[in-house]
């Protein structure tokens, strides 16, 4: 079917498309009339918050709904194929075939109990489109293609023995494996670190492009889905809110939705002087630590001081949440120690006072398993303030209406809520609030809006500020994420392999000369230029020659 | 690989501590009960000098940790001493019972582990259908009678009619098949026992996996549901179906002192209980260790079973 406008050939075809998802024992509409058109070789980004029905419609492309949801309503047509009207039968044989899927997490979804390779094979073999040998060799080209350390070998490993970053660049390799006429991405750069991304991202883009393959780029993240997509569709509440090439998406939305999206990333708070000569609330003082006989930290120091927030900065297995733990007492360092108020806080949090633990609270980035599903919030909030405190009956209760209140939460309509009536965004306040109950002077932050939407995170970020100003907060903030540094911290702590590589005030550090590290961090941060990816790639591959 | 080797030769090591430990309680536990066993086996009527003479000759009159070490050493080297009932050698008299008992066990779990596997697999995989709701009310129900009740019941339908014999009669000289036939009620009885457990929890384990995002992929790569479970699901539940697994087959041979009584057949369980009714301790204690040894040496194969079938065990990084 050729598309008359613009004379491609149309492949995807979605037009009305609803699908209700069961909660209880009711059915509601979860994506609400959308429709794509999509033509051979093209990448259409579909963006949206956490709910915006993206990876609903992205299964829905390959005609799968997930248990609980069901299709209810559209038409559904890939390369002349009714996907509705099709048998059960008709759609397995499309699907690993000429329609693949690239999962968020590769970690979780390759199986562990089978090598890459086989993994790789399954569904050339099943569906015959090749034998098990040529499955082989082709697997080793395209692990090689997208730039795989050890291609030959790297296939007979099993997933857990493969990092995160080449994980995902396997994935793709295996949903190439048919060489199919659409991907389905759903946000398959969202766990790993910046610097890693770009690599994924790069390998995407170019496999994509050698194949002509067309594709539906799924994420929460505008800067990615510019570098990767032709098209941009938002979505929100499982509704289009508009829909153009990328460039014009980019640089003229239309709707206030988009422009909301857009704006988030210019939320910065004003910077705060740099205490130079007031004793710090908390000083870790040489630090060397680690589980059995591995070193995660190596000779740590840094300071915080009251009302500042520093912001310690890293990839995954950088050390920053080991940092945490021997300042919380839960891992006796090595060497070094850790001071609070200039005083030495002994090592083992078991032999801290009820005084020292109550000064040092954590809030924690997944609000869903941190918080006892089976208590309400009275007794969430109220239990650190009863133990620490002291309080009881009225007092008691007085102060959870007012810790509710100070995290913008109605205190008549949520004080009786368990964990499971509230979003992401309102449990996470509730970590805020339980760790305010204790009335802390120090808090670690650890991640705390890495699993949040933009504008929700933005709206846990402020109120953080607003805590700090109101009670004199010092915030030690473990992020991997630059442009959360960039809107709250004060001073800035780089780490990598468990050394501090740089630190400093927040301005310096975003100003060069950097650190190669640090270059290499900020350099990854995508930006919502199109041709950023492009750019970098070029830039890095200049300086490698040179 | 060498990890594997080191993990099996601790477990291993902590399998035969648990067994001292076990012996020691055995032998402890025939020693606290009342009542002198000269006394008891020679009757009221018996002189002090017999008696006395007696005791000497079993060694009674030894300390007790002195009788534990010579029974221990003895029991290592397969010398078990004498029946006080029949005096014959305790090993003679076990290993013909142990044979049998193994016979009927490895028979029953031969038809029940397949079986039950097989339908927790078609349960997972039909969830929620009539299929999966009948096996599982079958399962319970025969899981949910006394074995006793069960054996009757198949007697009254199996036996009556001449199918099969309803007494388990078998000596050295019977031959195999002719074996299995006389052996072929017993066997079922345990089946009908020990499926219910065994498929509930492979059902489960399975299902328990459906969830999981690699399952969900084998599905996107247009995999067919059998695959789905058989690769995907199965290899990733094995640990806990090795687990229950082993569980019953430790039942198969050391639980199984009913269904021998019901059928008269001569197994371990039957020597047990008349053993303990005849004050024979020698003999209580003697198959009390083989009991406890087929638990630890079944619980010690689950866990290295389960290990390997763990390839972030097995292969590290």
């Amino acid at each position: 079917m050729k598309d008359t406008a613009t004379g491609k050939t149309v492949l995807l075809t979605i037009r009305g498309l609803t699908i209700e998802g069961r909660s209880d024992e009711t059915w509601s509409e979860i994506v609400k009339g959308v429709d794509i058109t999509l033509h051979k070789g093209e990448v259409l980004g579909l963006i949206g918050e956490s709910g915006a029905g993206k990876s609903t419609i992205g299964l829905a492309a390959m005609g799968f709904a997930r248990d609980g949801c069901r299709i209810s309503g559209g038409t559904i047509d890939f390369d002349g194929i009714d996907l509705r009207a099709a048998t059960k039968d008709e759609r397995r044989a499309l699907r690993g075939k000429r329609i693949a899927y690239v999962a968020q997490s590769a970690a979780a979804s390759f199986n562990p109990a089978h090598r890459l390779m086989d993994q790789y094979c399954e569904a050339p073999v099943q569906h015959g489109v090749m034998s098990r040998a040529e499955a082989e060799r082709d697997a080793v080209e395209l692990y090689r293609r997208m730039q795989l350390p050890n291609p030959d070998e790297i296939g007979f490993r099993y997933p857990h023995q493969v990092s995160g970053g080449q994980l995902q660049r396997a994935m793709t390799a295996m949903a190439m494996s048919c060489r199919p006429d659409l991907i389905i991405f759903d946000e398959p750069t969202t766990a790993l670190d910046v610097t890693t991304q770009i690599e994924v991202l790069s390998a995407i883009r170019d496999i994509v492009a050698q194949f002509d393959t067309a594709a539906i780029y799924i994420t929460h993240d505008l800067a990615v889905v510019a570098q990767m997509a032709d098209r941009i569709k938002v979505l929100l509440k499982g509704e289009e809110v508009e829909e153009a090439d990328t460039r014009t998406m980019l640089a003229t939305p239309r709707e206030d939705y988009t422009k909301s999206l857009w704006a988030v990333r210019s939320y910065a708070r004003p910077v705060q002087p740099p205490v130079t000569d007031a004793v710090p609330v908390v000083s870790v003082r040489g630090v060397t630590a680690g589980y059995g006989a591995v070193d995660i930290l190596k000779n740590i120091n840094f300071d915080i001081h009251r009302r500042r927030t520093v912001a310690v900065v890293g990839e995954s297995g950088s050390g920053k949440s080991t940092a945490a733990r021997v300042i919380t007492g839960l891992l006796t360092p090595r060497q070094g120690e850790v001071l609070f108020d200039g005083e030495p806080l002994p090592s083992d949090y078991r032999r801290r006072s009820r005084d020292q633990l109550r000064q040092a609270q954590m809030i924690y980035q997944m609000a869903d398993t941190a918080l006892n599903p089976k208590l309400r919030l009275r007794e969430l909030i109220g239990r650190p303030a009863q133990m620490y405190l002291g309080l009881q009956g009225k007092a008691l209760s007085e102060r959870i209406r007012g810790l509710l209140d100070l995290i913008e939460l109605e205190p008549d309509a949520y004080i009786d809520r368990l964990p499971s009536e509230l979003s992401g965004g309102q449990k996470q306040r509730i970590g805020i609030a339980r760790a305010l109950a204790a009335e802390p002077q120090f808090i670690i932050c650890d991640e705390v809006t890495s699993a949040l939407d933009q504008l929700v995170a933005e709206g846990i970020l402020k109120l953080l500020d607003r805590l700090q100003s109101e009670f004199e907060l010092a915030y030690m903030f473990i992020t991997h994420d630059l442009a959360t540094v960039k809107s709250i911290a004060d001073e800035v702590v780089v780490m990598q392999n468990g050394r501090v590589v740089e630190q400093g005030p927040k301005d310096e550090m975003f100003q060069p000369p950097h650190d190669p590290y640090t270059e290499l961090l900020l350099s990854s941060v995508p930006e919502m230029d199109p041709d950023w990816l492009t750019r970098l790639l070029q830039e890095r591959r200049n300086k490698a020659e040179a | 690989m060498s990890d594997i080797w080191i993990m099996i030769a601790k477990r291993l090591a902590l399998g035969a501590l648990t067994l001292l430990v076990i012996s020691v309680i055995i032998f402890s536990a025939t020693e606290l009960l009342p009542g002198d066993l000269a006394q008891a086996v020679l009757g009221q009527s018996a002189t002090p000098e017999t008696v006395a003479a007696f005791r000497r000759e079993l060694g009674l009159d030894l300390p007790a940790y002195q009788r534990y070490v010579n029974w221990l050493f003895g029991a290592l080297q397969g010398d078990f001493g004498t029946s006080l009932a029949n005096k014959r050698p305790i090993a003679d008299l076990i290993s013909l019972r142990l044979g049998n008992t193994l016979f009927l066990a490895v028979y029953a779990a031969f038809i029940a582990v397949p079986l039950s596997l097989t339908l927790g697999i078609l349960a997972a995989l039909f969830r929620n259908t009539v299929f999966d709701r009948a096996a599982n009310a079958m399962a319970l129900t025969s899981i949910s009678f006394p074995e006793f009740f069960v054996a009757y019941i198949l007697i009254f339908f199996l036996a009556q009619s001449g199918l099969f014999p309803s007494m388990a009669r078998v000596d050295p000289s019977t031959g195999f098949t002719e074996a299995l036939y006389h052996t072929f009620l017993p066997a079922l009885t345990l089946t009908l026992v020990v499926t219910a457990h065994m498929m509930r929890m492979t059902r489960a384990a399975i299902i328990n996996l459906l969830a999981s995002p690699y399952i969900e992929m084998a599905r996107l790569k247009g995999m067919k549901p059998m695959r789905v479970i058989w690769r995907h699901a199965v290899p990733n539940a094995l640990a806990p179906i090795i687990t229950v697994v082993a569980l019953n087959l430790a039942y198969l041979i050391t639980g199984v002192v009913v269904v021998e009584v019901v059928f008269v057949y001569p197994g371990l369980g039957q020597l047990m209980v008349d053993s303990v009714s005849k004050r024979d301790f020698p003999v209580v204690q003697a198959v009390a260790l083989i009991f406890a040894a087929a638990y630890v040496l079944l619980n010690l194969l689950a866990d290295v079973l389960s290990t390997l079938s763990n390839p972030r065990l097995v292969h590290r990084k």
